[in-house]
This record gives structure tokens, C-alpha cells and sequence, in this order.
């Protein structure tokens, strides 16, 4: 099969689609992660594929770029029909891709990373030379500068990010690819990568863009193309369609995008944090000093880019972390460090926590429903049968009954949480929290990889908790979120609080340059 | 990914790696010289087809249910318990403590307090890399390894300057008294029926399917076992709901030691009568191939030490009877370890790609 044949030569027929996909299927044992899906691509436009988790897009794109095999169907390159049997045969074709989490080597410079696989020859310096000057070409064309001689562990997330384009550029891909790509980059981080990919629209690139946020469809593509449950359930010109209808489209039914909640009736203090700090196990200082109070009735919202210290300051408050100063929950210090500092404990002062991973900290994957209701819990009286066994069978039934008010689909107690999807794992774990009716509740990331569907059914929950009297600390990156459910804004960057905003007078620009660590005067 | 039925993943994998074990074995042992059908003839007739053999496969298996165990517990709790052999080589040191010190009235409370004595010895010597790992992050494998080369070089040096009655030759303690002599499956009414010669398998198999059964609760039914189990799976989420880690560790250390140690009731009470050098003979090792093959389920263990059981009979039977040599036997048990233990994933793999085949043949 010539599927390495040179695809610039290729353009001189013009085909009017880049990329052709027709009736690609592809099945995992009994579950069809692709059904019959058709998409034609158009040269030189950005094209969106939206839909919720579980719908279909990974696997699609897994086969456009040679790590699955479909199972029936058709992929055409420029007109061309185009076996691609694995990702080298993807690159030949001209499709790069942008992984949400970037393939890069910590410890090289960009211009190491770049030719990392590409290199010409036994000897790297003729390489070297040759990726250098495209490099400052590229540069220059598509304001994707990037300092060649860094190395990538230096680097903001946001400049490896252009890494990773620069190397699917540097292998000459006419067809890019990107995976959830503002996932981890701040809003101007964001708008910035939204020009580079509007010039490499210009250049004739064509791109594909994979996401949930409708905002980033609306505002760069050209066309989009809607997945639900492994089928394509339509394709529609962006500027012909409005957010509200392509959320439609992905759930199947009308969803709130807005969340309805009235205003705060804040009571008194429940948590006042004093003076936190944490270091890491390598001694590194994560949180820096940090004071605030969260009153009864409010969700205080902590914005900002992932990894400024927000996960630590949930560990320290959650138990998990030990740190020091002064954490005190209804007018009693919590202890900070020893035997004493643990999740129990924090659980006994009424701390619920809802953490931001999971997978790795709020489940255990391998575990049946049931048994993650307890996690944490499992030294609940109406849990145990007597001082020596646990009551399964009451710990089942209270799954089941959990599962039925949550709408966790499918409610089956028995089956193991990896089973779930994401977004019914998260109703799994807030259920679990929400229920055992906490003073103060520790939310983190609470729609990470959730579908739209549950998304409103989450905020639904936490809303309604606050307006029960409750206090929330709610910690997530996306920025719609925060603006949305916060009464209060506090943004984290480098450990530190930069400051704290009224959700209703602030804007994004001002959020975005507090999270950039940009203070504007006011501390 | 694909993912093979259940019934496939607990009955076919093993089944298919014992089949593989067993065609290498053949193999080698055509390779030098010998018949492979007649020595499958001569370890199935000398083990299983006679009540005398079965005496003995059982008396192999109790002692691998035990060990077997112990790296059950231990795994569960994210643990490689690989010091079986040292802790029921202490436990061993258990039981002729008990047995020699105190005259015993009847064989009854011997049992029980040799039962204790080879358990808290075990657990002692389980405890130490515990706690070095609990605390100081020691890695578990490489200490319990070492402790099993401490324990050997211990009781070396308690058998012949400390235990050895004076006039003595051999390194051992003293013969046990013989009120403390456990009833074997021959003098136990009922069994008697079946074994009519004097074999080695005593009232030990039933403490073992007990611990076995014991075990069970514990894992799956108890706060403990829960706790245990969610530690081994992660331990970041373990911290997070408050478990804790050094705890943990602690626990199932101690019970895995135990367990080892209550190994040495079956060989140095039950058989032996006495403590010699190495009375474990290995079966603390034979314990991490028990477990791997019996999935780590006490039900799947005691299948497997069964199996095991009838490895060591029948090999011993293959050296007794024919020209093959004893250590063939060790050839065998080292392939099934193999195939079961390492190459598990190799089979699956295999096994997974005839299903997937099977599968699409339906569709077409």
C-alpha cells in the first residue's frame, strides 16, 4: 500500500476534503464504540467533534491515527483511500496529533524533542541544524515561538503544548489533530492557542479539534460534528448553530447550561484556614501562606491553573497532606500533622471531600459499587452487622438506594467502578459525600471528564447542599464553573491567593490575568 | 480491551498453563531417555490412586494451604510476602518450644499451644521487615528474603550449640513426648475406613481448611479485610479515607507470618516429631506458586496446594519407582511455577485471541 507517498504532491489534484471518513465501525467485545460514523473534512477549515464521554471520539480518532483498527469502513486522504495500520503510517499520510497529555521528554530540549523519532542519520547534529532553522520558519509563520535551546521541564504548559504542534508541524502534517487542548491552559493561554491554529487554518492546514467546551466550538470552527453513544448524530456549520441546540444534540434531551441558583444567605464561620502551609515529599513548598474562611451557606470557588497548589490545599484540609498552621472547622483546631491528621478524623469534624482524582483517591476501580460506598465510611455503624462483620447486604441495599436518587446508570451495586462511566463514577463519590449531610464540603474538579448530563445534575446537588446551609470549598480550572456556582472567587497561583472577586462583578480577563499571577495592585 | 468470561479467566487460564507445564515436562523427560506416559502412570498411581498415596498428598498439601495463605493475605494488602520459608522455620522453633517446655497432659492442648507458639513466632519474625517497611520504607522482597537467610543461619545455631540434647549427633532438638504425638488421618475414627496404613497427613489439614475458611472472612467480610484490600489496590486512596498505610502493612504482615508459621504444626508436630535444620523444605516457596495459581482465593489455594500435593508425591514416587531422577520433580514444579506464575499473561493473551477468533466467526 503507497500510504507513504508524498501528500504535498498530492494536493496539485485538490481534492476538496482532507479527510474523508465512510462508515467506519468499531466494536470492544459487546460494546460499539463507533457505529457507522461518516465525516467529510474540508481542506483548510477547523473542524469540531463534540460529545459527551464514552461517545465515540477517542476511538475515532485512535483510528485516524493508526492505534486501532476499525473494524468495517473507509478512511480517504485527499481523496485518496488511505490504509493506516498504525501511527507511522498516520505521519506519512500527513495527520499529526496533539495528545491531551503531551509525549514529551522532560529532560531534552525542544529541539531534541522535536526530532525524537524523525532524526536523519546515526549522527544528530545534522538534524539539530536542519530542525532549527524550520523551526524559527515555523516560528515566525504561525507566532509559535519557542526558545529551541529549553528544556521541556522548564517550560509553561502552555509552551510545550506548542511543542507538541511544532513536531507534528516538523513532520510536515497537513491534518492536525488536538485532544481536548485547552484541558490545561489558562484563558490567555487559550486565546493564544486559537490564533496559532487560526493561521494554520490561513496556511491551508486543516485541523480537527476534539472537546467538550461548546464555547471553543462556537468560537474557532468552521464546522462541527456531533457524537453521541458511538453514533454521528449530525453535522452542522458552527455559525448556523447555537450551543444551546449542539448540547441537545450530544445529550439527547434540553440541558440547563446556566446554573439556577438564587442568592447566598451566608451564616457563621465554618472553616477558617490560617496561615497554611505544605511542602511535598521533596521539601518543595506547594501552599505558601494561605488564610481565608469559608461561612455557612457559601461556596467559595478557588480558580486558577492546574498544579499552583489547589490539589495540596485539598490534601490539607482532606487529611491526606500534613501542613502547618491552623485549620479551624466550627471553632475547633483541627490537628495538621501525626497519627491524628488523617481522613477519619476530618470525616468525624463533618469534612466531606469529594477529591479531585477519582480514580486514584476517591475509588477504587477495582472495587464493586458497594464496597466505594463505604470507602471512608467503613466505619459506620449502620454498616457494620456486628463488632466483627461488615453488613454487606445493608451496605448493597444503601448502594442501591444512592444510585436511585443520584441517577447512577447502570444502578447496579455489584458491578465494579470501572465499569461506570466517568460521569456516573463522580455521582458514585458525591452521593457517597453529599449524603453523610457534611458542615463543609471539599469539591474538587467535580465535572472532570462528567458528561453534560451530569454536570447540571452535580451543580444541581451542590447548590442545593449550600442552600441547605452548608459550606463549600469548591476548587476547579474551569473558569465557566467557578464564575457559575462561586459566591465568592478566590484565584490560587504559586501557592499563594492572589486575591478574591465577586463572581458577579468580576470578569474572565481579570480571573485570567490573577491566574497568569498578574495582581493589578490590590494583593 | 478486550476480557475473557469469568468461567475462563478462574477454570481455562490454569488449566491451559498446566497443560503447557505438563507437554515441557513430557518433553524433558523424553529427552533423557525415559517414558513420559509411564511417569505420568507412576505419579497418579503413587499419589492418588491408593489411600496410602492420598496420606501423603495431603500432608504435602496442608502445609502448602498454609503458605499458600500467607502470600494470599500479604498480596492483598499490596505485600510480596517472599520470607514464607523463615517465618515457618521460626515457627517450627515455635513448636518445639511448646511441645519440650511443658509436659502436656494430652495431644488436644499441645496442639492449641503449639498452634500459638508457631503462630506468634511466625508473626514475630514477619513483623520485623514490616515493620522496616512500614516505617522506614524498606522494600518488603528484599527484606523478607534476607530474613529468610537469618532464619536458616538462627536455627542452625540454636539446633547445635543450644537445643541438641548432649550425646546427640544429628543437629535437632529431642524427640517430642509421646503424649503430644497428633493423631494422623488413620487413627481418626470415620477416616480410618479409608487410610489402614500409618500416613503422614494429621489433624493439621483440618486447622488448615479452617485458616483457609478464616481467611476468607476476613478479607471479605470484615472492616479489616476491607481496609486490607483497599490499601493493596491504591494507597493514595487509602490515605484519603483515612487508613492507615504503617497499620496496614503491619496487620497483614503479621497475619501472613502467622500463617506461614502455623505451617510447621503439620510438619514438625504432626511428622517430624522433633525440630530439624530446614524442616520446611522449601514450602514457604512453594506457597507464592500456590497463591499465584490459586488466583489468591482461599478456595483457588487450597485447589492448588492440592495440586502441588500431588507434584511432590508423585515426584517422590517417580524417583522411588523408576530411573527418573527425584530432582525431575523440581524440573516439574518449576514449569508449572512458570507457566502459572510467569507466562500467565502469555496464556491469557492466548486465550483471549482464540476468544476474540470464536467471536467473529459467530458475526460472520
Amino acid at each position: 500500500m503507497p500510504s507513504g507517498a508524498n501528500t504535498s504532491g498530492r494536493q496539485a489534484t485538490a481534492a476538496p476534503f482532507a479527510i474523508e471518513l465512510k462508515g467506519i465501525s468499531k466494536a470492544f467485545g459487546p460494546v460499539q464504540a463507533n457505529k457507522d460514523i461518516s465525516i467529510a473534512v474540508p481542506r483548510g477549515t477547523i473542524h469540531g467533534i463534540i460529545g459527551e464521554n464514552g461517545a465515540g471520539k477517542s476511538t475515532l480518532m485512535s483510528i485516524l491515527y493508526g492505534f486501532y483498527r476499525a473494524d468495517s469502513g473507509e478512511i480517504l486522504i485527499n481523496g485518496t483511500p488511505t490504509a493506516i495500520p498504525d501511527s507511522q503510517s498516520a505521519i506519512r499520510a500527513g495527520i499529526g496529533m496533539v495528545f491531551q497529555h503531551f509525549k514529551l521528554v522532560q529532560n531534552f530540549t525542544v529541539l531534541e524533542n522535536v526530532i525524537l523519532g524523525a532524526e536523519e542519520g546515526a549522527m544528530l547534529a545534522r538534524s539539530l541544524a536542519k530542525a532549527r532553522r524550520v523551526l524559527s520558519d515555523l516560528s515566525r509563520e504561525y507566532e509559535l515561538d519557542v526558545d529551541p535551546d529549553a528544556l521541556i521541564e522548564d517550560l509553561s504548559v502552555g509552551h510545550q503544548q506548542r511543542v507538541e504542534i511544532l513536531k507534528a508541524l516538523y513532520r510536515q502534517a497537513d491534518i492536525l489533530i488536538l485532544d481536548e487542548p485547552t484541558g490545561v491552559l489558562t484563558p490567555a493561554e487559550a486565546d493564544h492557542l486559537f490564533r496559532i491554529l487560526s493561521g494554520l487554518r490561513d496556511q491551508g492546514k486543516t485541523i480537527i479539534l476534539i472537546t467538550h467546551k461548546l464555547r471553543e466550538i462556537m468560537e474557532i470552527t468552521d464546522h462541527v460534528s456531533v457524537m453521541r453513544r458511538g453514533t454521528m448524530v449530525g453535522t452542522v456549520k458552527t455559525a448556523e448553530t447555537s450551543p444551546e441546540e449542539l448540547a441537545e444534540l450530544m445529550v439527547g434531551r434540553k440541558v440547563l447550561l446556566e446554573v439556577d441558583k438564587g442568592a447566598p444567605n451566608p451564616g457563621k464561620t465554618v472553616l477558617s484556614v490560617q496561615d497554611l502551609h505544605v511542602r511535598d515529599e521533596h521539601g518543595v513548598e506547594r501552599l505558601k501562606g494561605i488564610s481565608f474562611d469559608i461561612r455557612a451557606g457559601e461556596i467559595l470557588g478557588i480558580a486558577g491553573v492546574a498544579g499552583n497548589g489547589q490539589s495540596e490545599l485539598l490534601e490539607a484540609l482532606g487529611g491526606i497532606a500534613a501542613a502547618t498552621g491552623r485549620i479551624v472547622m466550627n471553632g475547633t483546631d483541627l490537628p495538621l500533622t501525626g497519627a491524628t491528621a488523617n481522613g477519619q478524623t476530618r470525616r468525624e469534624a463533618g469534612i466531606a471531600h469529594v477529591p479531585e482524582d477519582r480514580q486514584h483517591l476517591g475509588l477504587i476501580m477495582d472495587f464493586e459499587a458497594w464496597e466505594n460506598v463505604a470507602f471512608g465510611y467503613h466505619n459506620a455503624p449502620e454498616y457494620q452487622k456486628n463488632a466483627l462483620l461488615m453488613d454487606n447486604d445493608a451496605l448493597r441495599a444503601d448502594t442501591a438506594a444512592k444510585m436511585e436518587r443520584f441517577d447512577v446508570r447502570p444502578p447496579i451495586p455489584t458491578l465494579p467502578a470501572k465499569s461506570f462511566s466517568g460521569g456516573n463514577q463522580q455521582k458514585i463519590v458525591v452521593a457517597r459525600e453529599i449524603e453523610r449531610n457534611p458542615d463543609l464540603l471539599l469539591i474538587g474538579q467535580p465535572t472532570r471528564g462528567v458528561d453534560i448530563g451530569a454536570i447540571e445534575f452535580i451543580h444541581k446537588q451542590i447548590v442545593a447542599l449550600r442552600d441547605a446551609g452548608k459550606a463549600i470549598l469548591l476548587v476547579s480550572v474551569e473558569l465557566d464553573e467557578i464564575m457559575s456556582l462561586s459566591d465568592r472567587i478566590a484565584v490560587m497561583f504559586d501557592g499563594k491567593l492572589m486575591g478574591f472577586r465577586d463572581p458577579e462583578t468580576t470578569n474572565e480577563r481579570e480571573l485570567g490575568l490573577l491566574m497568569a499571577g498578574v495582581s493589578e495592585g490590590t494583593p | 480491551m478486550d476480557r475473557l468470561p469469568k468461567w475462563a479467566d478462574v477454570v481455562l487460564v490454569p488449566l491451559v498453563s498446566l497443560i503447557f507445564a505438563a507437554a515441557i515436562s513430557a518433553i524433558v523427560i523424553k529427552a533423557i531417555g525415559q517414558s513420559p506416559s509411564e511417569a505420568l502412570k507412576v505419579m497418579v498411581e503413587g499419589s492418588l490412586m491408593s489411600a496410602y498415596g492420598w496420606g501423603y498428598t495431603l500432608y504435602y498439601t496442608t502445609s502448602f494451604i498454609f503458605t499458600g495463605l500467607a502470600v494470599t493475605i500479604a498480596f492483598h494488602a499490596g505485600m510480596f510476602n517472599i520470607g514464607g520459608e523463615g517465618q515457618a522455620q521460626l515457627g517450627g522453633l515455635g513448636v518445639a518450644l511448646a511441645c519440650l517446655l511443658i509436659p502436656w497432659p494430652h495431644w488436644s492442648v499441645a496442639l492449641l499451644a503449639a498452634s500459638l507458639s508457631a503462630a506468634a513466632f511466625g508473626a514475630v519474625w514477619a513483623a520485623v521487615p514490616a515493620y522496616l517497611a512500614a516505617r522506614r520504607g524498606s522494600h518488603i522482597v528484599i527484606t523478607t528474603i534476607m530474613f529468610n537467610y537469618i532464619a536458616a543461619a538462627l536455627i542452625v545455631y540454636l539446633l547445635v550449640d543450644v537445643l541438641r540434647p548432649a550425646g546427640q549427633m544429628d543437629p535437632a532438638t529431642a524427640r517430642f513426648p509421646k503424649t503430644v504425638s497428633l493423631p494422623t488421618l488413620n487413627q481418626i475414627p470415620g477416616f480410618d475406613l479409608f487410610f489402614q496404613k500409618e500416613v503422614p497427613a494429621n489433624v493439621t489439614l483440618f486447622i488448615a481448611l479452617a485458616a483457609a475458611w478464616a481467611v476468607w472472612l476476613i478479607l471479605w467480610r470484615t472492616r479489616l479485610g476491607y481496609q486490607l484490600r483497599a490499601f493493596g489496590k491504591s494507597e493514595p486512596a487509602a490515605r484519603y479515607a483515612g487508613i492507615n498505610p504503617a497499620k496496614m502493612i503491619m496487620i497483614s504482615m503479621t497475619i501472613s507470618g502467622a500463617l506461614a508459621g502455623l505451617m510447621s504444626v503439620n510438619n514438625v508436630m504432626g511428622e517430624a516429631e522433633r525440630l530439624l535444620q530446614n524442616s520446611s523444605e522449601g514450602a514457604g516457596f512453594i506457597g507464592i506458586a500456590v497463591a499465584l495459581m490459586g488466583r489468591n482465593h482461599p478456595v483457588g489455594v487450597v485447589l492448588a496446594a492440592v495440586l502441588f500435593g500431588f507434584l511432590y508425591q508423585g515426584g517422590a514416587e517417580l524417583g522411588l519407582w523408576t530411573a527418573i531422577p527425584i530432582e525431575l520433580r523440581i524440573v516439574v514444579q518449576g514449569l508449572v511455577i512458570l507457566f502459572t506464575g510467569a507466562l500467565d499473561v502469555m496464556v491469557r493473551m492466548l486465550l483471549v485471541w482464540l476468544f476474540s477468533f470464536g467471536r467473529k466467526r459467530q458475526v460472520a
